[in-house]
């Protein structure tokens, strides 16, 4: 039987993947396609959520997926975004190795 | 009506002083003459005064806060202060004739007569109080004259800088002084002479308490009256004008001291700890002070010292427990030492203000009456018989005899000292050949110098006499002490004129050269050292404070801590992406750990 | 929908999500990521939202994943360079991982609602794009404008950042 807890040790278990990932990798695009795992992880949460509250009617509560599609909404801008600044970085520093972008130190 | 005499004798002084310092400045004629008048009604005032018998003892209340505290302005008529009355006022009025001649030429003629009066006044107060409330301000008053005086000629450094002594000295003996009182008011409970013998018992429960009061008390006859340790002023005092010297110096100021402890004798005696340290001071001041006196090459300065010796006597007299003696001597010594400075001014202005005795000589037929009168000085201060200061010097060496065996022999030796210095002094200054050309220009000084010098010569050979001193004073019986005391004494001193006058005929220089007596057992060295020491050591301390703590403690610290702070806060911020995601992490991790499972 | 399945796409995702973390190419990566989505699609088709899984496909694996691999093939992005290995900085990141992870299973495990099945629905048919179109044009209107701005804004962005500086 599948239950809510599986749906949401699985969407755990992508965050904590994703989370390692951005902690881990060295490369700005791979740390960048970590933070679309987290994202997606919380939509998967939020999905088992909707379905398993449902009202009176027999209907799943559709608040968390309206939700849901802000989430994708705002994630696709946001990688738009951020490769664009990706792209100005590399014109400019020649590399996607986030080690050698620290020059915001003290 | 007879009542109001010992307030004008008092205030008529004081209102000279207002008025020529007020008015009459710049007329200097008509400024002394006001001040010799002032004088001189004082006189009169208090020849009635002594003469009324059973006159009452005024007062005005001045502050009332019974039963804590009464302090009146009165005036206490006994035959003590009725004596001291007439003695002050009557060698002021002479000092002040005679000041006529000797500041004849001065610029600051007005300042000092105006001075003169008001010292006067203050005297007189201390002479009159009633209360240790109004004696005490009456002390302060007479030392701030004294300032004023000593600083006359305040152009010259020295005079300024022993005005400034006499001043902070005084303020010293002062200190222990206003404590004395308080202690003693707090036990008896009133401030007024009168009130406080008769609450005696209540002090008398407490000795040491007792004691302490008395010493306190005593601290400020020392300042005062210039005794061990607190004796440096009196010969700085000298820079002052020989007038000066004589009243205030010789005769009344530094003898307010020795009043003070008698006036307050039924204090002292109570206490026979506080009456042997007395003592022992007293004869420790009379020895010193005889010893330096015996090096000394200014003519003041033998006076200033011997003036020293004699106090001792006096005070050690206070110690022996006998506060007539100690009047007694007190009486006589304002004659005579009045009578030597006045002589001894007469001889500096003929000489045009030369005072070092190895530039004088030969003066004996030059300066004749001064002379006549300084030799009657000198015998009636070395205790020649039938002299004054025989009878006086006398019958403190019997109480001595009785009392205190090594005092007596202390005593005797300053006897012996003091007619050594004083017949040095004479042969020096008055035979022999004239060692410079002032010297052997001097001519007998003016009339009006001249008159008060004979004056002042009758009292002091003949205020020695028993029937001449009972007028004044309760003189204590000397007939039952014998032979011996006298024989001794009078030995004493033949011995000291003897060797004085062996040794100093015919010398052009001294042949005697004991540093450490010439340099006054280097007191003024001593305590020049230990002021600069103190203020090196509080110095150093505050620099110390100031620097380390306040500065680099408080200032820099509290900056630098800052600073520091921040350095370390500043390695946090590495510029790596992941470092900062990793703390990042770390955070949320330990936040939903402490919100979910605490 | 049976265990079976949701085992099968469970372990697709995390599988390929894993890969995206590990590998070295960053080519390799992205289509790993791609893969990832559409287990994650199916996901949602076994929740009944299937709205939502369409858009998962048409938006993220379409659009997101096709750009990241335009930027990379701009970018010329070769496999990456084995560096030094940093222990302790990739020790800290793991345990951090770690923890989180044991946190969330925990906080799951308390939960009562966890251990429930899913409730049925009315009926097996669901219109769900209407449903959610009702509610995102009725309940939600305003987020629904400003994310229209939003991504108006973004667009604008991109061109600025990616413009050339003219020669």
């Amino acid at each position: 039987m599948i239950t809510l807890g599986h749906y949401l040790i699985v969407s755990g278990l992508l965050f904590t993947i994703g989370f390692a990932g951005v902690l881990l990798r060295r490369n700005i695009i791979i740390i960048f396609m970590s933070l679309e795992l987290m994202l997606n992880a919380a939509n998967l949460s939020l999905v088992a959520f909707s379905r398993f509250r449902v009202d009176s009617g027999g209907m799943p509560n559709y608040n968390a997926q309206v939700f849901v599609f802000f989430i994708i909404t705002v994630a696709a801008a946001e990688v738009a975004v951020g490769l664009a600044i990706i792209v100005a970085l590399y014109r400019a520093r020649q590399t996607t190795h986030v080690e050698d972008v620290s020059s915001l130190k003290f | 009506m007879s009542s109001a005499l010992p307030w004008l004798a008092l205030l008529l002084p004081f209102f000279a002083a207002v008025v020529i310092i007020l008015f009459t400045k710049s007329h200097r004629g008509l400024s002394s003459f006001l001040s010799v008048t002032a004088v001189l009604g004082s006189f009169v005032c208090s020849c009635l005064v002594f003469n009324t018998e059973n006159i009452r003892s005024i007062e005005l209340t001045w502050i009332d806060l019974r039963p804590v505290l009464y302090v009146p302005l009165g005036l206490v008529l006994d035959d003590l202060s009725k004596t001291m009355l007439v003695l002050v006022t009557g060698i002021g009025a002479l000092i002040h004739i005679y000041s006529l001649g000797y500041m004849k030429d001065d610029a600051g003629k007005s300042r000092y007569f105006a001075s003169l009066s008001f010292f006067m006044f203050s005297m007189l107060g201390i002479v009159l109080s009633n209360n240790f409330v109004m004696m005490f301000i009456f002390w302060e008053l007479v030392g701030v004259s004294s300032y004023l005086l000593i600083g006359h000629w305040f152009e010259r450094a020295a005079a300024a800088e022993a005005a400034k002594k006499a001043f902070l000295t005084n303020r010293i003996g002062d200190f222990g002084f206003m404590i004395g009182i308080l202690m003693a008011w707090t036990a008896t409970g009133s401030v007024v002479f009168q009130d406080m013998a008769e609450q005696l018992g209540r002090i008398t429960s407490y000795p040491e308490y007792l004691t302490v009061a008395v010493l306190l008390i005593f601290c400020g006859a020392v300042g005062k009256s210039a005794q061990f340790p607190l004796h440096v002023w009196l010969p700085d005092a000298m820079e002052g004008p020989t007038p000066i010297s004589a009243l205030i110096h010789a005769a009344t100021m530094v003898a307010a001291g020795v009043y003070m402890l008698v006036r307050v004798g039924f204090l002292i005696q109570a206490s026979s700890t506080a009456l042997s340290v007395i003592a022992w001071i007293g004869i420790i001041t009379a020895v010193m002070a005889a010893l330096i006196a015996t090096q000394q090459n200014d003519i003041k300065r033998i006076l200033a010292y011997s003036t020293l010796s004699q106090l001792g006597y006096m005070v050690m007299a206070v110690g022996l427990a006998s506060g007539e003696a100690a009047m007694f001597h007190l009486f006589t010594h304002a004659f005579f030492k009045a009578l030597l400075f006045l002589g001894a001014g007469s001889i500096i202005v003929m000489l045009h203000h030369e005072q070092n005795i190895w530039k004088m000589g030969g003066l004996a037929g030059r300066l004749g009456i001064t002379f006549l009168t300084f030799m009657v000085g000198t015998l009636a201060l070395i205790g020649f018989p039938p002299f004054s200061g025989f009878f006086s010097k006398d019958l403190i060496l019997a109480l001595a005899y009785e009392k205190n065996p090594t005092i007596f022999w202390l005593a005797l030796f300053t006897a012996f000292l003091t007619a050594f210095y004083m017949l040095r002094l004479i042969v020096v200054v008055f035979f022999g050949k004239p060692r410079s050309d002032h010297a052997r220009a001097g001519r007998e000084a003016p009339w009006v110098m001249i008159t008060p010098l004979m004056i002042l010569a009758i009292p002091a050979f003949a205020s020695g006499f028993g029937f001449v001193a009972k007028l004044f004073l309760p003189v204590p019986g000397q007939e039952e002490h014998g032979w011996l005391v006298p024989g001794m004494a009078l030995a004493a001193t033949l011995a000291g004129i003897t060797l004085a006058v062996l040794l100093y005929r015919r010398r052009e220089s001294d042949p005697i050269d004991f540093a450490l007596v010439r340099q006054r057992f280097y007191f003024d060295e001593i305590y020049g050292f230990l002021i600069k020491a103190t203020q090196g050591v509080l110095a150093s301390l505050s620099a110390f404070i100031d620097r380390w703590i306040l500065d680099a403690g408080i200032i820099r610290g509290a900056g630098g801590a800052t600073w520091g702070f921040g350095s370390l806060l500043r390695l946090l911020q590495v510029g790596n992406l992941q470092a900062y995601s990793f703390i990042f992490g770390l955070g949320i991790v330990g936040l939903i750990y402490f919100t979910l499972f605490r | 929908m049976s265990a079976f399945l949701f085992w099968l796409f469970a372990l697709v995702m995390l599988g390929f999500g894993a890969a995206v973390v590990i590998n070295r190419n960053p080519i390799a990566s992205a289509l790993s990521l791609v893969l990832c989505f559409m287990g994650l699609s199916a996901l949602f088709m076994s929740l009944d939202a299937f709205f939502i899984g369409i858009i998962q496909v048409l938006v993220y694996a379409g659009a997101v994943m096709v750009l990241f691999l335009f930027i990379i093939m701009l970018l010329d992005l070769r496999v990456e360079k084995r560096r030094k290995f940093n222990v302790v900085a990739v020790a800290g990141g793991s345990v951090v991982a770690l923890f989180f992870f044991l946190q969330v299973y925990f906080v799951v495990g308390q939960l009562s609602a966890a251990k429930q099945p899913f409730p049925p629905l009315g009926s097996p048919k669901i219109d769900d794009v209407r449903n959610i179109g009702l509610l995102l044009f009725t309940n939600y209107n305003l987020p629904f404008q400003i994310i229209g701005v939003l991504v108006l804004v973004a667009t604008i962005g991109v061109i600025v950042l990616s413009k050339r500086e003219l020669r």
